[in-house]
């Protein structure tokens, strides 16, 4: 049995028949081939499948498919826009956030939702943030700093 | 060398394709066909199979095949590279034949069209289990009872004794003889990317590529060849982007044989992509140790011998390196201390769980512990300063290289320097004041100390199982850039960068104009890999040597361009120069290579004409072009050196952490996390940093959070992140952090290697803080993951 959906992906609209017990996660990665979008647990715990629906970042492992019927996503690879990286991108860049990379997507759609909600977070309060996303590489602290100078450049 | 980037905070140059998200690991590389494959695992700790039956899954929609352990006898066996006198090495076959010994041991892998009906389809095989008793703890192991592998008579793989020194009468001669049980508990190095393989064969050309989520491309290559049965130039493999490993992805892994086999077999593309419970079963374990220390010292605090009796839980089978790792924990048993006699025992078991293996810092974790463990116990009996009983033993700069009672020759070290720094930078006397004062006001406020030292740029080849250079190629192409092949295969620590900033600096070029490859046995020259930090000094003295040859070449060529002699000419900022001229030039910007004049298709052609000097571009053109050539010299620019290290290297550090306890609740709260650490000469301090702070957060989840338990069923009772705990955001204090350069003088860049430092020097100090505010209740140690609860306790009994 499958089921048809129309879901709007880094602004460009798609439909699509899947199963319904395909994960979001692997519809963005196999069905759309948007491999950016990591999975780190399968399980809601690490946070490397972090995408936005509808400007909330969710774990796209967590959720099917057919929940995002009529949904807009974004995933890390619209971030780019005009060719010009997204300030968190470029702090990740700029701070050396990241190290091999693979939680890195995730990290970045979380740390945007963090500055989104408040533009000038404090340190504590982007640690708080980022909770849901594991990093095994590099110890947050870079990752904190990479927020701070994405914040700094927004309301700059 | 001229310095415009080494030493410098340089921007990675690995990513812009990262932080975009389209960079590749093993899951994101699509080949149409691909088959999927999920694995049958076992639910036991230790049983015996009476039968399989696939015949349900067989039927089930997608489903292509079902391998069981009578179909891949003759694959493997699973290798270990370890050559231990009397070591025991059981036979570890790819898919488990009559029985299974370790929860997770594969027993069936199922191919389907897609991953879902792979996964599906496993929960159809019907495994006939016949459970047998399951030996789970180290210490009953040793002792006998049930026989893992019956054919051994016991579960003793090794015995080893290592030392110098009389250590009998070393401590029979101390004032004090202090003893303490240490437990390491075992750890899962929680990459996260798990394990992954894309095999794909060319039954035609008989080829099989095979990418992997591995440190060691060319090791792999080499086993895989020997497992699968195909010759090693009909293999290649590639590493893609890896997320992670921490030694977890230095190994050879029943699953990479497996899927080359498949694809072989089915004459398709198959892969497999561990889930995260896969990856805590059966991806190697680190640590795993218990043991008991014995410390002698004299009353004014110098140390006399130390003797470590340890129990290795080695796991039911080797991985590659498994009864390596506590032979590094008994060479660095001298920590930063002249220790006259030492002594290790080690009792290498086997146990029906995982294999444990190299998890960052591969046996120096446990090494450092014990050490500095036991020096706090001294200091706490003696009652003198632990900052100052260290610095007491500590060997004085100008006697190095010093020679440890374990047979290593230190290269280099100022450790009182580092010492010094860390204690400047935290406060350290009034540090001890504050602590006075709060603990009469009833707060539980501890100090923490590690000065730790540790073995790197693994390392000399007499000393390691499969070689321990490392290779690279560096090329001019005829366009002038730079190609820069390394047979180190990194995964996060970022020498595309820091490699280019050594050829780029060595070569006079940009750092755009330099590319480094690496990780694909079809394009780099044999290597060995990433691990044991070694990349940097091992693979970055092969750059740097690599590109001296290359530009002896150079110079030649560019004399006879020149028309003078090869000597008188200067190479500075990219360009060879008339000695006599070569002041006159300076800042003259000549032009290059006239790319815009050529016809089209054309190669241009190097202007020498009245010039007075060149750059290395025009010279690497002129050798392709190979018209200009002096006699005798072969075209093309490009040189492969294979580097051998002379020794190891030592770095070290001084960790400095100041804890609270909170009497409520046994929560432990930092207050200061200082680090000064001494990794040689730094190539690129941001990424420095980076290391040192992942490696101190993965030492934090070591102390306060992380065990892999298995209950005494041998149950895996932490198999998801919701039940084994890795350190979040929140979890870690703000890290100040400083260094001491004292140069290698093993390699002519002086460096030393950082990727394992955090997780060696941290872990002692954490604890120690922990210890230090808990002693007011009379504790003198503590056993990791240092659990609230524990803490707790103690205040409340
Ligand atoms: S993969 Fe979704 S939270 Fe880990
Ligand atoms: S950069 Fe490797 S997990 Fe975060």
């Amino acid at each position: 049995m499958q089921k048809a959906i129309s879901v709007s992906v880094n602004g460009v609209s798609h439909q699509h028949d899947v199963e319904p017990r395909l994960l979001l996660v692997h519809y963005l990665r196999d069905v759309l081939g948007l491999t950016g979008t990591h999975i780190g647990c399968e399980t809601s715990l690490c946070g490397a499948c972090t995408i936005l629906l509808d400007g909330q970042a969710v774990k796209s492992c967590t959720m099917l498919a057919v929940q995002a019927d009529g949904a807009e996503v974004t995933t890390i690879e619209g971030l780019v826009k005009d060719g010009k990286l997204h300030p968190m991108q470029e702090g990740f860049w700029e701070r050396h956030g990241l190290q091999c990379g693979y939680c890195t997507p995730g990290m970045i759609i979380a740390a945007t939702q963090i500055i989104d909600r408040n533009a000038n977070p404090s340190r504590e309060e982007i640690r708080h943030g980022l909770e849901g996303n594991l990093c095994r590489c590099t110890g947050y602290q870079h990752i904190v700093e990479a927020v701070e100078y994405a914040a700094k450049k927004r309301s700059a | 060398m001229a310095n415009k980037y080494v030493g410098q905070r340089i921007k990675r140059t690995e990513d812009p394709r990262l932080i975009k998200g389209l960079a590749h690991y093993v899951d994101d590389i699509r080949l149409p066909d691909t088959l999927h494959v999920a694995f049958v695992r076992s639910l036991y700790a230790h049983a015996r199979i009476n039968g399989i039956d696939a015949s349900e899954a067989l039927k089930a929609s997608g489903v292509v095949a079902v391998y069981t352990g009578k179909d891949v006898a003759k694959v493997g066996p699973v290798p270990c590279a370890s050559a231990l006198p009397g070591l025991k090495v059981p036979d570890y076959r790819v898919l488990a034949q009559d029985k299974v010994f370790f929860v997770g041991h594969p027993i069936a892998a199922v191919v389907a069209t897609d991953a879902y009906s792979a996964r599906d389809a496993i929960d159809l095989v019907v495994v006939d289990y016949e459970d047998l008793p399951p030996v789970v703890d180290v210490e009953e192991a040793a002792k006998g009872g049930t026989i893992i592998h019956e054919d051994f008579g016991d579960n003793i793989a090794y015995k080893l004794t290592a030392g110098e020194g009389d250590i009998d009468a070393a401590l029979a001669g101390a004032d004090k003889v202090i003893k303490q049980r240490i437990v390491h508990q075992r750890l899962a190095p929680i990459a996260m990317e798990g394990r992954g393989v894309l095999a794909r064969y060319f039954p035609g050309e008989e080829e099989l590529t095979v990418w992997s989520s591995t440190q060691i491309p060319h090791l792999l290559r080499t086993q895989l060849a020997l497992m699968i049965g195909i010759p090693e130039n009909k293999l290649r493999v590639i590493t893609p982007e890896v997320g992670g490993a921490f030694g977890s992805k230095l190994n050879v892994y029943a699953e990479e044989a497996l899927l080359g086999w498949i694809s072989i077999k089915l004459g398709k593309p198959v892969k497999w992509i561990e889930g995260r419970r896969e990856n805590i079963q059966a991806t190697i374990h680190g640590r795993g140790q218990v043991g008991y220390v014995e410390i002698g010292c004299k009353n004014d605090g110098t140390i006399t011998g130390l003797r470590y009796n340890v129990f290795a839980d080695l796991g039911a089978y080797h991985q590659l390196l498994t009864p390596a790792i506590p032979t590094l924990t008994g060479l660095m048993l001298s920590g930063a201390y002249k220790i006259p006699a030492i002594q290790i025992n080690i009792t290498g078991c086997f146990t029906n769980k995982m294999a444990t293996d190299a998890y960052r810092g591969a046996g120096r974790p446990e090494a450092t512990y014990v050490v500095e463990r036991a020096m706090d116990l001294v200091a706490a009996e003696l009652g003198i300063d632990p900052a100052e009983l260290r610095r007491r033993n500590f060997p004085a700069a100008a006697e190095f290289p010093f020679h440890t009672a374990t047979g290593l020759d230190y290269d280099s070290g100022n450790y009182e320097a580092a010492l010094n720094k860390a204690q400047e930078m935290i406060g350290y006397a009034k540090l001890r004041d504050e602590q006075k004062k709060a603990r009469e006001e009833g707060r539980l406020l501890g100090i923490g100390i590690s000065t730790y030292v540790e073995i790197c740029a693994l390392g000399p080849s007499q000393a390691m199982p499969a070689g321990g250079w490392e290779s690279a190629t560096v090329r001019i192409e005829p366009t002038g850039k730079v190609t820069v092949l390394t047979g180190a295969s990194p995964h996060g620590q970022g020498q595309e960068t820091s490699f280019a900033q050594i050829a780029a600096d060595e070569l006079g070029v940009d750092l755009n104009d330099v590319t480094v490859i690496h990780g694909d046995t079809g394009i780099v020259q044999y290597g060995i890999g990433t691990f044991g930090s070694r990349a940097t000094a091992v693979g970055g003295t092969a750059v740097l040597i690599a590109i001296q040859k290359l530009k002896e070449k150079a110079n030649k060529i560019a004399a006879h361009m020149l028309k003078t002699d090869a000597a008188s000419l200067a190479f500075e900022g990219g360009r060879y120069s008339r000695q006599a001229v070569a002041a006159a030039t300076t800042g003259v910007s000549e032009p290059v290579v006239p790319v815009g004049e050529a016809p089209a298709g054309a190669l241009p052609q190097p202007e020498t004409e009245g010039k007075s000097s060149l750059t290395i571009q025009d010279i690497a053109l002129a050798a392709h072009l190979a018209k200009e050539l002096p006699p005798d010299t072969e075209p093309g620019l490009s040189a492969t050196y294979f580097f051998e290290p002379k020794n190891f290297t030592f770095p070290f550090g001084t960790h400095i952490v100041v804890v609270e306890v909170e009497r409520e609740t046994g929560d432990v709260k930092f207050l200061r996390y200082v680090a000064v650490d001494d990794c040689g000469k730094v190539i690129n301090p941001m990424l420095v940093d980076g290391q040192i702070q992942g490696g101190i957060v993965q030492s934090i989840g070591q102390a306060l959070y992380e065990e892999v338990v298995y209950d005494d069923q041998g149950q895996l009772v932490t198999g998801s992140l919701m039940d084994y705990a890795i350190p979040r955001a929140t979890h870690v204090p703000w890290l100040e952090l400083d260094r001491t350069e004292t140069p290698s003088p093993v390699n002519p860049l002086g460096v030393k290697g950082v990727g394992e430092a955090g997780t060696i020097g941290a872990t002692p100090a954490i604890v120690g803080a922990i210890v230090d505010a808990m002693s007011p209740f009379g504790v003198r140690h503590l056993d990791m993951p240092v659990k609230p609860e524990a803490l707790w306790r103690i205040i409340n009994q």
